[in-house]
C-alpha cells in the first residue's frame, strides 16, 4: 500500500468542501477518480499536493502516518502533481521548469549543463526527444507543456503522479502518447491518481476507480470495467436540497421566436451550434467544464466573434462580435465570473444597475440621476436585494445580492434574451431558491432564458429544453421533462447513450 | 455644486438605515487633505503674516498653479479609467511651441489658441488610439510621446524662446475679469466642466466603469477601446489649455516649458485619493492636492528657503498620503 487516506475533512468559509474521503492508492496502479464538477475532486487534489490542510483525516505514506504541510513537503515524499493548469513558467526554458527551485548547484552557482543533460534524458525516456532542453515553455503545444509538467515530476522521483484531466488539451494521437508513458510508469512502480471525465479512458488505462459525491467516497477499489449505469448512479444519487418553483405551462409562447442561434462555430472551442429559444422559454446547457458552454454564452453576446454562424434575436441578425449591438438588440449577459466580468465592486449598486442603460438615462449625455436612483431603487425592491439602497457599495454584498445586481442591470435594460451563466455559483442555498423563482418569473414575462450550469439537477429543474453539449458540440436537445439527472450525465460523459439503457433519451438524437 | 440635486434624492427616499460607506469615507479622506491645506496656510501665514495671504500673494499663487492644475483635471480622468500618462509636460512643451511660431502669431490670437488646442487633443488622441487600439501599455505609449513630442517642440523652436509680440494674446490672457486673474477664471472654468463630466454624465460613468472593471464595461455593452481613446485625448487637450496658460504668464512659448509636469500632476492626483489601479477618484481631491503643493511651494519662496528642502517635503507628502490611503482601504477591505 503506497497511500492511505481516510476519513479527510476539509472546509471553506461557508462550505463543507470534503466530508470524510477514503482513497487506498497501490504501487503501480492507476487509481481513477471520478464525480461530478464540484464533488470535491479539485480539494482532495490540493490535499493531496499539499497545497491545502486537512482539517480532520489521516494521511499514511508507506505506512507511515505523515504530514503533506507544503508542495515542497509533498514532492520530498514522492507526491508530484499535474494540474490541469499547468503551473510552467512560459518565458523560461524547458531544462529551467523541470528543475524549478531544487537547480542542480555546487558552491552556489547553478550548473546549467547538468540540468540540460538530464532533462534531455528525460526527454527521451518520455518518448520526445526533440523537445529541447533549451526550448522556451512558451513556445511549446500544450501537449508540449504537458510533458514538461510529467518530466518534472519524474525528476523529483515521484513514486505517486496526480493527474487532473491530463487529456483534455490533447489530440488523439497525443492521447496515445500519454498513456503509453502511464503503462511504462506503473511498471516501474510508480502510482498515478488519474482524474477524468471520459469514462472510455478509464476503461482504457484504469486499474481502479473511486467515486466521490458531496466531498464523500462513495465508492471506492471498484474495477475498471464497472458498468456506466452504476457509476452514474452512484455519481448522480444525491438529494436534491432546493425546491424548484413549479413549472407552469403556461410561459412558453411558441409563436414568439426571440433568439435564434445558426451554425455558430468558433475553432477549438464550440462547432455548429444552433438552438432557438422563444419568449418565456428557459434553455439549459448542460455539460463539462471545458465543453464550450461559456464560450457559446460569451459569442451570443457578442463578447467574441464567431468564425461562423449567424445570432438572430426577434428577428434581426446581430453584427457578429459586437457587444454593443447585442446589448441595444436586448441581449444580457449575466457571466460566470460576477466579480471579474460584472460587476464595480467599489461603485454604488445604482451605477452597476444602470451600467448597460446609460443611454437611456441620459440627456445629450447628461444623467438624470434623480430617476436612475428611482428605477434602481424599484428593480432592487421587486428583486428583493436586501437592502435596497441604490447607494451602497456593491462589495459590500453577498453572493447572492450581488447576482441580483447583475440581473436587476438587464431587467433595467428591458432585455429580451438573458444569458445566465452558473447563476447560483457561490451562492448560498436560501437565496438560490429565491433566484430560481426570479428566472422562472422573468421568464414568466416574456423573456427568452438560456441558462448554463453545471448542476445538472438546476438544468432539470429549472429549465423547458435541455441542451447537452460535449466537445463543443450539441449532443441532445430535448425537453426537460423527458430527461433524468442519469441520462444527462451519460450523454455529458459518453457522449451517447448506452444501448438498451432506459434512459428517456433517443439514441439517433444523440449523434 | 451637488446640493439642489442631493435634497431631491432625498426627499424621495426616507434616510437609509445604514450610512452610506462610500459618501462618509470619502468625505472623511477630503476632510483629512482640507485639514492638511489649512495647516499649510497657517504654517504660511505664522511664518510670513504681513505677505503670505494678503491679496496679490493668494493671487500669485493661484496663477502659478493654474496650468498643473488644469493638467491634473485630464490626469485624474486618465487614472480613473486605469491609466497614465506621462507625456503631458512634454504635450504643454509642443502645444506652446506650435502655438506661438511666427508663422502662427501671425494668424493672430484666435488661432493661436486653437492651435494650442488642436496640437494638444492631436498629441492625446495619438495616446489613445496606440493604447487602445495598437494595444500598447499606457506607460510605454505615453514614454514614446513624452519623448518625442519634446523633441519636436525642440526642432519646431530650434531651442530658443519664442517671444510673443502678439498684443492681443497677451492683453487678454493677462488681464482680469470681475477683479480676478483670467488664468484663475480658466482654471475654475476647467475644473467645473471637468466635474460636471465625470459626476454627471454618461462619460463620466462609464471613465469609471472603464477603469474600475474593464472586462465588466465590455459586457455590458460599453466600447472600451473607444472611450479610453476619448479619454487621453481629453487629457491632451488640457494639455492644450494649460499651453495657453503658460504662454500667457510667460509671454513665451519654449521647448522647456511644462517640464516635470507628468510628476507634479500625478502627485496631484495620488495625494488626493485617487486610487493608481482605477476606478476610484475625485476631482475634488486632485484641486487640494494641486492647492497642497502650491501652498507649500508659496511657503519655501516667501521664507527664501532652498529648492531642495521643499523637494524632499514634498516627498514626504505623497508617501504620507498614499500610507493613508492604503490604511482607510485595508480598513475597508476587513470590514467587507
Amino acid at each position: 500500500m503506497l497511500l492511505a487516506m481516510t476519513g479527510i475533512g476539509k472546509s471553506f468559509p461557508g462550505v463543507r468542501a470534503l466530508d470524510g474521503v477514503d482513497l487506498v492508492v497501490e504501487p503501480g496502479e492507476v487509481h481513477c477518480l471520478l464525480g461530478q464538477n464540484g464533488a470535491g475532486k479539485s480539494t482532495l487534489i490540493k490535499v493531496l499536493a499539499g497545497a491545502h490542510q486537512p482539517d480532520e483525516g489521516e494521511i499514511r505514506w508507506q505506512g507511515e502516518p505523515v504530514r503533506l504541510s507544503s508542495p515542497v513537503a509533498a514532492l520530498r515524499l514522492g507526491v508530484a502533481t499535474m494540474y490541469q493548469e499547468l503551473d510552467l513558467v512560459p518565458g523560461v526554458s524547458v531544462a529551467e521548469n523541470i528543475f524549478l527551485g531544487h537547480e542542480p548547484a555546487r558552491f552556489g552557482f547553478a550548473r546549467k549543463a547538468a540540468a540540460r543533460t538530464a532533462t534531455a534524458a528525460l526527454m527521451r525516456r518520455l518518448g520526445h526527444p526533440e523537445i529541447h532542453p533549451d526550448r522556451e515553455v512558451g513556445t511549446l503545444s500544450a501537449a508540449g507543456q504537458q510533458l514538461v509538467s510529467m518530466a518534472r515530476a519524474l525528476a523529483h522521483d515521484a513514486r505517486l503522479i496526480v493527474m487532473d484531466e491530463p487529456t483534455a488539451a490533447l489530440a488523439s494521437d497525443e492521447v496515445d502518447n500519454l498513456f503509453r508513458i502511464v503503462a511504462e510508469l506503473t511498471a516501474d512502480g510508480v502510482a498515478i491518481v488519474y482524474i477524468s471525465h471520459r469514462l472510455e479512458e478509464i476503461r482504457r488505462i484504469g486499474s481502479r476507480v473511486t467515486v466521490i459525491k458531496d466531498g464523500r467516497t462513495v465508492a471506492t477499489g471498484l474495477p475498471a470495467d464497472t458498468p456506466t449505469a452504476e457509476l452514474v448512479d452512484l455519481m448522480s444519487g444525491r438529494k436534491v436540497e432546493t425546491v424548484f418553483p413549479h413549472r407552469d405551462e403556461t410561459t412558453v409562447d411558441p409563436t414568439t421566436e426571440v433568439l435564434r442561434v445558426e451554425g455558430l462555430s468558433r475553432r477549438g472551442e464550440f462547432a455548429d451550434v444552433g438552438f432557438t429559444v422563444h419568449a418565456g422559454e428557459i434553455v439549459g446547457i448542460a455539460g463539462l467544464v471545458g465543453a464550450g458552454r461559456s464560450e457559446i454564452l460569451e459569442t451570443i453576446a457578442g463578447a467574441r466573434r464567431p468564425d461562423k454562424g449567424t445570432v438572430t434575436v426577434d428577428g434581426k441578425r446581430l453584427r457578429p462580435g459586437s457587444v454593443g449591438a447585442a446589448v441595444r438588440a436586448g441581449v444580457g449577459l449575466a457571466p460566470e465570473e460576477r466579480k471579474s466580468q460584472a460587476l464595480l465592486l467599489d461603485l454604488p449598486l445604482a451605477h452597476n444597475v444602470t451600467l448597460a442603460s446609460l443611454p437611456a438615462y441620459s440627456t445629450a449625455g447628461y444623467l438624470d440621476r434623480a430617476r436612475e436612483h428611482r428605477d434602481a431603487k424599484a428593480t432592487l425592491e421587486r428583486l428583493e436585494l436586501r437592502p435596497a439602497d441604490p447607494r451602497r457599495l456593491v462589495g459590500t454584498f453577498s453572493g447572492g445580492n450581488q447576482q441580483k445586481a447583475v440581473v436587476a442591470r438587464w431587467l433595467v435594460h428591458g432585455c429580451r434574451v438573458l444569458l445566465l451563466d452558473e447563476p447560483t455559483r457561490g451562492v448560498d442555498v436560501g437565496a438560490r431558491a429565491e433566484l430560481y423563482r426570479l428566472i422562472r418569473e422573468l421568464a414568466a414575462s416574456g423573456v427568452a432564458v438560456v441558462l448554463v450550469s453545471s448542476e445538472v439537477p438546476e438544468v432539470l429543474g429549472l429549465a423547458d429544453r435541455v441542451l447537452v453539449l460535449r466537445e463543443g458540440h450539441v449532443v441532445a436537445d430535448r425537453p426537460a421533462d423527458d430527461l433524468t439527472e442519469a441520462a444527462v450525465l451519460d450523454c455529458v460523459m459518453e457522449g451517447h447513450v448506452m444501448t438498451g439503457s432506459a434512459h428517456a433519451l433517443d439514441p439517433e438524437e444523440a449523434i | 455644486m451637488a446640493a439642489p440635486e442631493q435634497t431631491a434624492v432625498r426627499a424621495e427616499t426616507p434616510a437609509p438605515l445604514a450610512p452610506t460607506k462610500s459618501a462618509s469615507r470619502l468625505d472623511l479622506r477630503l476632510a483629512g487633505l482640507l485639514g492638511v491645506l489649512v495647516l499649510l496656510c497657517v504654517v504660511g501665514y505664522v511664518t510670513r503674516p504681513e505677505s503670505f495671504l494678503t491679496e496679490a500673494n493668494i493671487s500669485t499663487m493661484l496663477r502659478l498653479a493654474a496650468a498643473i492644475g488644469v493638467v491634473s483635471v485630464g490626469m485624474t480622468f486618465v487614472i480613473i479609467s486605469g491609466g497614465i500618462d506621462l507625456s503631458v509636460g512634454s504635450i504643454v512643451a509642443l502645444a506652446s511651441v506650435w502655438a506661438t511660431t511666427l508663422a502662427t502669431q501671425a494668424y493672430g490670437p484666435v488661432v493661436m489658441v486653437l492651435c494650442a488646442l488642436l496640437v494638444g487633443l492631436a498629441c492625446g488622441m495619438v495616446n489613445g488610439v496606440l493604447i487602445s487600439y495598437g494595444k500598447i501599455v499606457p506607460f510605454i505609449a505615453t514614454l514614446a510621446m513624452y519623448a518625442s513630442a519634446r523633441g519636436l517642440a525642440e526642432r519646431i523652436s530650434g531651442r530658443r524662446t519664442q517671444v510673443v509680440s502678439e498684443t492681443g494674446f497677451t492683453d487678454f490672457f493677462r488681464g482680469d475679469f470681475l477683479g480676478v486673474p483670467i488664468l484663475i477664471w480658466m482654471l475654475a472654468l476647467v475644473f467645473a466642466v471637468g466635474w460636471v463630466l465625470l459626476n454627471r454624465t454618461t462619460f463620466g460613468r462609464r471613465t469609471f466603469a472603464v477603469g474600475g472593471n474593464a472586462e465588466a464595461a465590455r459586457l455590458a455593452g460599453i466600447d472600451v477601446k473607444r472611450h479610453t481613446a476619448l479619454v487621453y485625448g481629453i487629457a491632451g487637450l488640457c494639455c492644450g489649455i494649460a499651453a495657453i496658460m503658460v504662454i500667457a504668464r510667460t509671454t513665451s512659448g519654449a521647448s522647456t516649458n511644462g517640464l516635470f509636469y507628468e510628476l507634479d500632476a500625478i502627485a496631484a492626483v495620488v495625494i488626493g485619493g485617487t486610487l493608481l489601479s482605477g476606478g476610484r477618484g475625485t476631482l475634488i481631491g486632485t484641486l487640494i492636492g494641486v492647492l497642497i503643493f502650491t501652498v507649500l511651494n508659496s511657503i519655501f519662496t516667501q521664507n527664501n528657503l532652498d529648492t531642495d528642502i521643499q523637494n524632499i517635503a514634498k516627498g514626504v507628502i505623497i508617501v504620507a498620503a498614499v500610507l493613508l490611503q492604503r490604511t482607510t482601504s485595508r480598513r475597508n477591505a476587513d470590514k467587507t
